[in-house]
């Protein structure tokens, strides 16, 4: 490629340089002014105030109350919805692999979550576990199905999501509803995974007797494991941004009736600040982006070592 | 290790229920493979030698027929109780392993009072390695090695738990040509050194010819003929063993035989005394021609190739059936050739004649006496001469190669796209036919040609055009 011919190439380029530029590097670049400007507002801003600079932001977050609360929520999603999920994912789409029966039907069955809106999903799950019409101390007037099936088999119903039940039940619940949620597209990601690997390995596994369990882990799963990675790196960053699986079970309260905010996370933080403080907002913004970033790297460290491209 | 193959029969079923397109890949195939040799099984692709292969394996399972290993039923045996080794196509080792542990993971799986302990594990590794000769690499990956030593590392695979039977299933032909030739060699060494039965599966002759003690010749599903390679070669019982081995081919010439003469087209080639009238295919290995100013087989000569020691005559002739006849002879005799016509006489052990009708061999001469030598032979060896009886397998009238590459599945867009294309050129036809009878009316008849001429291009541009929008 001659040299003249290059503003060429920046002139094809420049529609896409602009939209990243609006979209995508200012942003960035406005967050990170915003968390610097301590109790930033915009309209104030326009009304000619002018803001301290420093780092005021990002020590008024960390006292802020709620915070940490909010913090540990994400953090414990994280650790337990994605090994789960992952694992859950991995056994699935290795079932799926070796039927031919009804899989095609099975396969969209396991997919329905992925196209299904979450905020509707969140509301048939708190329609499941809920007890209508209760209150503290009063009898429901009906339970939802769980409860109807513990109660089947014997157990006593158990507070999932109403006014007074514990945080456990709470993320329980949660839990169970991101797996479930996650579950599709890391099984599309491994089914694709598994259908590319040569079938000559199996063979070759069953020539020399090994053992089911041992092919699976010695031959499906390194084989497999780049598509591992990738499922829990994006599931890593998938879940440090939960937001509305609790909007969806539990409304925007961000917690069951009477203990409002006791299930927050970082964008629900992010998100209540928004009105009140945009300077905090973008601090807890930034905080969330570092420790996504962290995390990622340690990731890729681990991945680095483990997975055999 | 003795192996026996007693009536084995494949079928596939059909892929649906609605046609019946089952194939026969393997059609009662009988075969005693003896101990501590290297058998070929040749054929052209589709004629269910690696489907026999896999069944010997136990991955698959035939649908009638027995299998012995030694004096064992093997049939209903799964692979692993079957003590074999099998090397792939693709050699299919682990990725993720080094070598060393690609070699030691078959030894790995054993259980019981079959396992190994650690130390014996290793060193069975190392010995095997030195076998083959990859011992330096034992800790590199395998996408670390050459082609070749990938190749070896999985025949040390096969051999580490020291199978009774060791399959290989076309192992040289992602390898090029120049270690082929290398690759040949050592799995004949370690085949000689080991002395483990090994059963080889290819579609090249010429490696075939050079590595085994004997061949299998198979097409469709059927055995044409068994025996030394160099037997086989020379004394074939069909033409399609004859056209199959040689490089170059043999040269199929169309003929009769009448009053104990051989006749090509016009022309008496050879005293062939004893054998009955009829048509026959006349086979003339390259090499069995002599230039000779009065030779009876006149051919016109459209180019020589020199090889050095020896030339390549290409010539033609109508009675050939193959496009052109190619002869080699001595680079001295070269002096016999001039013009465009070339005479020659024919050796007569290097002519066979095959019925045009069964294409199954018509002996002459001394021929009947080779063959009855080699068949002695054999039976001194205790192997049994197998050929093909009763009518030759043919393909156009054998559904089995249509039924082997199945219909390639249509991508649903591309069935989209072609239903779009096929409609605008519909449109774009009704338009030029609007366009050809709307011109007629308007200016009558004589003005009809040069509008024609000029209307036709556009159309069809519209609709190309159309078409990339489609």
């Amino acid at each position: 490629m001659k040299k003249k011919n290059q503003w060429k190439a920046w002139l094809y380029l420049l529609p896409t340089l602009l939209i990243i530029a609006v979209f995508t590097v200012w942003p960035i670049i406005n967050t990170i002014r915003m968390s610097l400007l301590k109790n930033y507002d915009s309209l104030r801003e326009i009304g000619g105030a002018s803001f301290e600079f420093g780092f005021a932001n990002f020590v008024s977050v960390a006292k802020y109350k709620g915070f940490l609360n909010c913090l540990g929520n994400t953090m414990i999603l994280c650790v337990v919805t994605v090994p789960i999920s992952t694992m859950l994912a991995l056994v699935i789409a290795v079932a799926l692999n070796s039927i031919k029966f009804v899989r095609k039907t099975l396969q969209t069955i396991f997919f329905l979550p992925y196209v299904t809106n979450s905020i509707a999903i969140g509301m048939v799950f708190m329609a499941m576990f809920t007890m209508i019409g209760y209150a503290p101390g009063h009898e429901p007037a009906s339970v939802g199905i769980i409860n109807s099936i513990i109660e089947a088999f014997g157990g006593t119903r158990i507070n999932w999501v109403n006014a007074g039940s514990g945080k456990l039940e709470n993320m329980v619940v949660l839990v169970i509803y991101i797996v479930w949620n996650a579950l599709p597209f890391k099984i599309l990601v491994l089914l694709g995974g598994l259908q590319s690997v040569n079938k000559q390995y199996y063979d070759a596994a069953k020539v020399d007797g090994t053992s089911r369990f041992r092919t699976f882990w010695r031959i499906t799963v390194p084989l497999l494991s780049p598509m591992i990675a990738y499922v829990v790196i994006t599931g890593f960053i998938g879940g440090f941004k939960e937001y509305s699986s609790i909007v969806g079970i539990f409304g925007d309260g961000m917690g069951p009736a009477g203990a409002a905010g006791s299930l927050n996370t970082m964008v629900g933080f992010i998100y209540d600040n928004l009105d009140t403080n945009q300077g905090r907002a973008s601090a807890a913004a930034l905080i969330l982006f570092v420790i996504i970033f962290v995390v990622t790297m340690i990731n890729m460290w681990v991945s680095k070592k483990k997975v055999h491209y | 290790m003795k192996v026996v193959l007693q009536n084995i029969t494949k079928i596939f079923p059909s892929r649906n229920k609605k046609e019946k397109d089952e194939v026969i890949a393997v059609n009662d195939f009988n075969l005693e493979i003896p101990d501590g040799k290297l058998v070929c099984l040749l054929g052209p692709s589709g004629c269910g030698k690696s489907t026999t292969l896999y069944m010997i394996s136990g991955l698959q399972e035939p649908s009638s027929g027995k299998i012995f290993f030694g004096e064992d039923d093997v049939t209903k045996l799964s692979p692993e109780n079957r003590g074999i080794g099998l090397v792939f196509q693709n050699y299919a080792l682990y990725p993720h392993m080094t070598v060393q542990q690609n070699i030691l993971f078959p030894l790995q799986n054993l259980k019981g009072e079959n396992r190994l302990s650690k130390e014996e594990m290793l060193q069975r590794t190392a010995e095997v390695a030195k076998l083959v000769q990859i011992d330096e690499y034992l800790n590199r990956k395998p996408s670390e090695l050459s082609g070749g030593q990938q190749q070896r590392v999985a025949i040390a695979r096969a051999l580490v738990k020291m199978p009774r039977v060791l399959l290989l299933d076309e192992p040289l032909s992602n390898l090029d040509a120049r270690l082929r030739l290398q690759t040949r060699e050592e799995i004949r060494r370690i085949q000689r050194n080991t002395h483990i039965t090994t059963i080889f599966v290819t579609h090249d002759q010429e490696e075939a010819m050079s590595i085994s003690d004997y061949i299998v010749i198979m097409k469709l599903g059927v055995i044409m003929q068994t025996g030394k390679p160099q037997n086989v070669y020379d004394d074939p019982a069909n033409l399609f063993v004859a056209k199959f081995l040689g490089a170059p081919p043999i040269n199929v010439l169309s003929g009769k035989v009448e009053n104990g003469k051989l006749y090509v087209g016009e022309e008496q080639v050879l005293d062939v005394k004893g054998v009955e009238d009829q048509e026959v295919y006349v086979g003339i290995r390259p090499e069995g021609f002599m230039l000779d100013k009065a030779g009876k087989l006149t051919c016109k000569v459209s180019g020589v190739d020199v090889m050095g020691r020896d030339i390549s005559v290409v010539s033609t002739s109508e009675c050939s059936l193959n496009p052109v006849i190619r002869s080699i002879i001595s680079a001295d005799e070269m002096c016999n050739l001039s013009g465009d016509i070339a005479k020659f006489n024919l050796k007569e052990h290097k002519v066979l004649l095959f019925n045009k009708e069964t294409e199954e061999r018509v002996y002459f001469g001394k021929q009947l006496a080779v063959h009855q030598k080699i068949l002695e032979e054999m039976e001194a060896e205790g192997q049994t001469y197998v050929t093909h009886d009763g009518p030759l397998p043919r393909e156009a009238d054998d559904k089995v190669k249509e039924a082997v590459i199945p219909e390639p599945p249509k991508n649903v867009f591309v069935r989209a796209f072609n239903a779009v294309k096929n409609f605008f050129i519909k449109v774009g036809n009704f338009f030029k036919n609007l366009f050809a009878k709307l011109s007629k009316k308007k200016d009558g008849e004589t003005a009809e040609n040069p509008e024609k001429v000029e209307d036709a291009p556009e159309t069809k541009e519209e609709v190309h055009g159309e078409e990339n929008e489609g």
